[in-house]
């Protein structure tokens, strides 16, 4: 244990303080105005690629369903965009391949209102049938994750749920989309949070927040309080300690209840269940308007923007168009990383949409990237940094020249590779250099290839 | 406009290698001035000769290419400072060159460099004069002797391969015995004279012959830890177990063996445990490990001193402590989150901000629905059962 950390009460052990960077926090949540064209990917998320409902040529009014979802692992596709279908067929994607997709043009003149949704009175609704509405929103994780909300609600049959965890840690530094989502859509919060209360059955929810964002519990508090005692149980908001990983569901837990969840086990096994608070906000707003997913906060950020701050963007906005309105300096900008600079995947070219999962987008400059370039490659001297800030408690060193030697087998079988779950902490603060967590990732997808040959 | 490529993450720590390395040299600075105050020009030369070997050894096998690592990452001028450190003031400057090269080529560059190293290099180059030169290494001289500003120890100029001129008469000059050259240690050893600890703590008091002052060697360390460029547990547990076992010792006879006091803060204990011990590459990564390193170290010092023939015997514990570190590192592996006994047994961390379960459900009625999944890869299959039986 970290004898710093101990005086200072955090509650995991290990872990980073990366500087924060939230140039954001302050500024108010702005809309973003339509782009010319949208590309729905259609796969935005974990699980079942959904099916295209629509044909080209064919006229779209922003908020209907284009795409539907067939396995429970899937969610459908609302239009972000009133105009018309132009195009169906393979697009680039997020992660490098092209992805099938769907592009819209999008009427000029067009409002940026929902036409579609119809309202509706959720008071007296059972959980299933809230489950249901939760599904038709096409609603994901909208912390990075992107993994489908109604399944992550659905409680197992033989499982009692009793608390709902609602993480507002937002540890990755640079991003605040989900901090200005607490400050400014509290009320929205609550009703979401009552939802996924009644769906789950939980008796209890607590929000957690990192206590470099007093203001958002704050506001919480205060809409705590005008929503009164409600039927559902009760609703608390709680400060953790700032510390990355704080927002990985485990540590939170720790934070929260100080208990471990058993390696390889899920919060359901404590009777838990963890969503983030942009989900649960956005969902408080969609489903008594009866809507779908359309558009989401996104932090765009970092020093090579001019115009930092969270925007309403619609789904499926290519990132050029974004970049453009918030003013990205283009000759210096050299690399674009969507989600937070300790976990963000760097895009590899600007014509990739905004998805679901996409928190934010940060840009950094040329002479950020020659800073770090310059910073000299050693062999590991063994200084345990890495042991020391490894939330999940592994040996990275131990690991990382296992994986220089191809060890990868001993890796998943003696050094609980599996447990990683790609933080970043130990190249964050490897000294001498050891592209460690790129080395962890490339093993644990040969174990995994080796796992399905088998 | 052109984008780059690269896996996350996009923002690195503060810290480098070469950081941590010039923060042990400076650490190592104040050491330094107070031995060249203790001893005067010999020390001074001592350190310099010393440490330019090393240096140059490093760059000829870097240059070489053998060796990991360059002669900008200040480990090779840590090696040096040690090294100068651990032998006495007078030590032939030919000697102290070899001894120097031999730490970086025997030490250091013969494993791969910096970071590969298994052996504490200073310490190997320290083993390798004592046994090529068994003499010269056991010839200390009192401290704050006159004239130490003036003019050299004459042993230090000794014309190489040749034998260093006896530094008795030298000292009879200056009005002293035999005796006076003798450290804390030996005198302990040989003529069962002992030191005051407090004396030995500041290394200020009269002419003994010791190295600078432990106090000082443990304020700067303390500033290393509190910085945090080196790990606080294996000096925690290297004092603590030597200053145990001593304790024990004594306690069982206190006529045979000195106070606990004079066992920890004479030689070169609390320099090999703030510096030599905590060398990061030679020492384990684990924190269980770190203990058990200071623990295995400290008592094979107390040990080697009080039963061996030698008057000295951290370097021959802090090289054993390494050799011992892959084995150690095996054993003391860190449990991973949700694999300790806590998790498993599913108790919460006292103080924890909420309990595990609201109010008014009830521990058993919750227990009673908690899933829990239940794996049995030993179970035996149904025929293999009903073959049992």
């Amino acid at each position: 244990m970290k004898l710093l950390s101990y005086f200072r009460g955090e509650a995991f052990q290990r872990g980073v303080h990366p500087p924060s960077c939230k140039l954001t926090a302050d500024t108010r949540i702005r809309r973003l105005p339509f782009p010319p064209k949208v590309v729905v990917p259609l796969s935005q998320h974990i699980g079942k690629v959904p099916r295209a409902i629509v044909r080209v040529g064919q006229e779209v009014v922003r908020g209907e369903p284009i795409a539907r979802a067939d396995d429970w692992l899937s969610v459908p596709h609302h239009a972000p965009v009133t105009g018309v279908v132009e195009f169906i067929g393979l697009r680039p994607g997020v992660r490098g391949p092209w992805v099938e997709s769907i592009v819209i043009r999008a009427h000029p003149g067009a409002t940026q209102q929902d036409l579609w949704g119809q309202p509706r009175d959720l008071t007296d609704a059972s959980g299933s049938d809230i489950l249901q509405a939760i599904w038709d929103t096409g609603m994901v994780g909208l912390g990075g994750a992107a993994f489908p909300t109604h399944a992550k609600l659905t409680v197992p049959k033989q499982a009692k749920v009793h608390t709902l965890v609602v993480n507002g840690c937002e540890c990755e530094p640079y991003l605040t989309c989900d901090h200005r989502v607490m400050v400014e859509q509290a009320d929205d919060l609550i009703v979401g949070i009552r939802y996924a209360m009644r769906t789950t059955g939980a008796v209890r929810a607590i929000v957690g927040i990192e206590d470099n964002k007093p203001d958002a519990l704050v506001a919480i508090q205060a809409a705590i309080g005008r929503a009164g005692s409600v039927p559902e149980g009760e609703i608390h908001a709680e400060l953790v300690p700032t510390k990355y990983p704080q927002g990985s569901e485990k540590m939170l837990i720790m934070a929260l209840f100080g208990v471990e969840i058993p390696a390889g086990g899920l919060p359901v096994s404590l009777g838990m269940v963890v969503n983030n608070v942009g989900t649960l906000a956005a969902l408080g707003k969609l489903l008594p308007a009866g809507r779908g997913l359309t558009e989401r906060v996104v932090t765009i950020t970092g020093p090579g923007v001019a115009k930092p701050g969270d925007y309403i963007v619609p789904l499926g906005t290519p990132l050029r168009f974004v970049l453009d309105y918030a003013g990205a300096p283009g000759a210096d900008a050299r690399q674009v990383i969507l989600g937070g600079p300790m976990m963000g995947q760097a895009a590899a070219s600007l014509d990739v949409p905004i998805t679901k999962g996409m928190s934010g987008v940060l840009v950094m400059l040329g002479t950020d990237l020659a800073q770090r370039e310059q910073i000299k490659t050693y062999p590991c001297i063994k200084c345990a940094e890495c042991v020391e800030s490894c939330p999940m408690g592994l040996n990275p060193s131990q690991l990382g020249m296992l994986a220089a030697k191809r060890e990868y087998d001993l890796m998943g079988s003696h050094y609980h590779l599996g447990e990683c779950f790609e933080c970043g902490c130990c190249t964050y603060v490897c000294p001498s250099n050891i592209p460690l967590v790129q080395q962890f990732r490339v093993a644990k997808q040969i174990l995994r290839e080796k796992a399905i040959a088998k | 406009m052109t984008i780059e490529i690269r896996s996350a993450p996009h923002i690195k720590g503060a810290r480098t290698v070469d950081q941590i390395m010039r923060h042990v040299v400076w650490s190592l600075v104040p050491i330094c001035t107070f031995y060249v105050y203790q001893y005067g020009l010999s020390a001074l030369a001592s350190l310099v000769v010393v440490t330019a070997s090393c240096l140059a050894s490093e760059r000829f096998f870097v240059r070489q290419g053998g060796q990991s690592g360059d002669i900008g990452d200040f480990s090779a001028v840590i090696t040096g400072l040690l090294l100068a450190l651990s032998i006495p003031p007078g030590f032939p400057l030919w000697m102290g060159a070899v001894a120097g090269f031999m730490a970086i080529a025997l030490g250091k560059a013969l494993f791969g460099g910096i970071g590969f190293n298994v052996f504490n290099p200073a310490l190997i180059g320290r083993a390798f004069v004592q046994a090529a030169f068994p003499q010269a290494i056991a010839t200390y001289t009192p401290s704050f002797l006159p004239g130490r500003f003036t003019e050299l120890i004459p042993s230090s100029m000794a014309i190489p391969l040749m034998r260093p001129e006896p530094v008795v008469e030298w000292l009879k000059a200056k009005q002293f015995d035999v005796l006076a050259g003798a450290t804390p240690l030996a005198k302990w050893k040989f003529d069962g004279v002992l030191a005051n600890a407090d004396e030995l703590l500041t290394s200020l008091s009269g002419h003994m012959a010791v190295g600078p002052s432990p106090a000082l060697i443990l304020l700067c360390g303390a500033y290393l830890a509190l910085r945090r460029y080196m790990d606080w547990r294996i000096p925690t547990a290297i004092l603590g177990s030597a200053g145990l076992t001593a304790w024990l010792l004594f306690a069982l006879s206190p006529d045979r063996f000195p106070n606990p006091f004079f066992m920890l803060f004479s030689g070169g204990l609390i320099l090999g445990a703030v510096y030599m011990a905590t060398d990061m590459a030679t020492s384990p990564v684990t924190p269980k490990g770190m203990w058990v390193y200071g623990a295995l170290i400290g008592l094979l010092t107390v040990i080697i001193r009080y039963y061996s023939g030698l008057p000295e015997g951290v370097m021959y514990a802090i090289l054993l402590g390494n050799a011992a570190t892959p084995l150690i590192e095996k054993i003391t592996q860190p449990t991973p989150f949700g694999r300790s006994a806590l998790a498993t047994l599913g108790r919460a961390r006292k103080g924890a901000s909420y309990p595990l379960h609201p109010g008014y459900i009830s521990r058993e009625d919750a227990g009673a629905v908690t899933p829990k999944k239940r794996f049995l890869p030993n179970k035996p299959k149904a025929q293999e059962r009903d073959k049992s039986s």
